[in-house]
């Protein structure tokens, strides 16, 4: 299929609703032509204050961001040539009012419905804007992710490391509830460690001497909890004292376990190193100076998709739904219609028949 | 704490609710891996639930839902993730069951871990349950291996 197609993406999977049209040209390069997030406010960088709960309140959302995003591209007379919606893994009642309105336009418009595993979604979004070839290291930090990723192309993924407990953001969110900072976290605690010392607390660094390229932040949530503790009641300045120690700590704990995977990570001859960070908490200054200097030590290449990309968004929904268009054909209405959503999926747990991973085994809520 | 809710895992049935409270970084999502690893592999991978709120696994013993009620700004939200039709034939395992309270059934059993005020590396886990109910579950965690019960209770 060398044509260019024209792809509507939804996604809902987390504390956002969000629709997008993107079209892909056949030499395969995209243009985005909308790309709508309805969210309770701006500060959802680090994964969201409010989770979405209600099925309800999404389905209203979902109408109105997909209304949008056509209007915004030109597209409500028709002309959208494939659906793709976040199928999972996420908040099941976002998820699940998500694939339903795709579902819905798709049998009503007679196109076809590609189920989207959100994680591709964010593993594939650096190149709506960037000159990103394959192969990259991917490091996906969000609320609700924290996973280091080989990407080798397109529905080519291999997940080198994940956390085994808490994600970075939520690391960040609870660190500014211990403080009494309020929500959003991420922003809260980078702000208040502007003025802190960072070398005041000796916080752990979590999997220092472990081998491979697993995070854990539950160890460094602790260590706040009992540093507050310790210190009750806190000064502004304790405060700005344990945010800042925290913030560094997170961030070498970041950086440490992404140069092992750079470290160990095949670089095709005559080619460089690219490290690709996704997610909302690649917004925080700290972390990202971290990287700027790991990736300028070791020769690479970083790679950071301007924020609205970065974060929670459709338009990586649509691209991953087009170039699996592209590559593998229109999967069967029939068969898409059946799928359910699944709130864990692993992006590299059916690597060659991603499309019928998506139900096999049921829905997981 | 690992251990511990391994040992609690032994025992549960579909329809239990447990309740798992505790402060922040007390250890709570550390019990619960422990259990749901005892019920399912010990390569399970056991997310923090905070930010999907439930995540749900099959076990031996029927599915288990592991619940976070934490990022919940309204307890009838609940409802919304589908707790009532979950207690029918799951386990249910719940950080933050404060957050919901009136949802929560009389015969579930609280899993509260405390950290010990002198040593903060300790942690004092109390089982209790509302009274009338009490005496069943005591004669359910009798069952388990006495040296756990002996330092929980």
């Amino acid at each position: 299929m060398n044509d260019t197609i024209t792809i509507l993406g939804i996604e809902t999977s987390c504390d956002e609703t969000a629709a997008a049209v993107l079209r892909r040209h056949g030499d395969g390069t995209t243009e985005i032509l909308s790309n709508i997030i309805h969210t309770q406010d701006d500060h959802a960088a680090f994964g969201g204050v409010v989770p979405e709960i209600a099925a309800r309140a999404h389905v209203e959302k979902a109408d109105q961001v997909v209304t949008r995003a056509l209007e915004e591209a030109g597209m409500t007379d028709g002309g959208i040539d494939a659906v793709a919606a976040t199928s999972g893994p996420g908040l099941i009642g976002g998820v699940m009012v998500g694939m339903m309105t795709a579902k819905a336009y798709a049998l009503s418009r007679a196109i076809p419905f590609i189920p989207v595993n959100h994680l591709e979604g964010h593993a594939l979004s650096a190149r709506l804007t960037e000159d990103c070839p394959f192969p990259y290291l991917l490091l996906l930090v969000s609320g609700g992710h924290t996973q280091l990723l080989r990407v080798d192309g397109v529905g080519r993924y291999a997940r080198l490391g994940t956390t085994i407990d808490d994600a970075a953001g939520e690391a960040f969110d609870k660190t500014a509830k211990l403080l009494g900072l309020g929500q959003p976290g991420g922003p809260k605690v980078q702000a208040a460690a502007e003025t802190g010392d960072a070398t005041r607390f000796d916080l752990p660094r979590p999997l220092l001497k472990r081998p491979g390229y697993d995070f854990s932040f539950s160890g460094l949530k602790t260590a706040v909890r009992l540093a507050a503790e310790e210190l009750a009641p806190l000064s502004d300045q304790d405060i700005a004292d344990i945010c800042a120690s925290f913030q560094r700590a997170a961030a070498k704990h970041l950086a440490a376990r992404t140069e092992r995977a750079m470290t160990d990570f095949e670089i095709p001859a005559g080619d460089t190193g690219r490290l690709v960070i996704a997610g909302g908490v690649a917004a925080n200054t700290e972390i990202r100076a971290a990287l700027t200097a790991l990736v300028d030590s070791k020769g690479w290449t970083l790679l950071v998709p301007p924020s609205k990309y970065c974060t929670d968004n459709a338009a990586m929904i649509a691209l991953a739904g087009a170039e699996h268009l592209v590559a593998e054909g229109a999967p069967p209405l029939a068969e898409t219609l059946a799928l359910a959503p699944r709130a864990r999926w692993p992006l590299d747990e059916n690597p060659e028949g991603r499309r019928h991973g998506g139900g096999k085994k049921g829905p997981k809520a | 704490m690992t251990s511990l809710g391994a040992s609690l895992a032994s025992l549960l049935s579909s329809g239990d609710v447990v309740r798992l409270e505790g402060p922040l970084g007390a250890g709570k999502t550390v019990f619960a891996r422990g259990l749901i690893r005892a019920l399912t592999s010990e390569g399970e991978e056991v997310p923090s639930p905070t930010f999907a709120l439930v995540q749900v696994y099959d076990t031996k013993a029927g599915p288990l839902w592991h619940m976070d009620l934490y990022r919940l700004e309204d307890e009838d939200e609940i409802v919304d993730l589908g707790f009532e039709e979950a207690q029918d034939d799951a386990i249910c395992l719940i950080e933050w069951p404060s957050r919901a309270e009136s949802y929560m059934p009389d015969n579930a059993l609280t899993v509260k871990i405390a950290v010990d005020a002198s040593d903060a590396s300790r942690r004092q886990v109390t089982l209790t349950a509302i009274a009338g109910h009490e005496a069943a579950w005591r004669e359910r965690l009798a069952t388990m291996d006495a040296g756990q019960v002996k330092g929980s209770e």
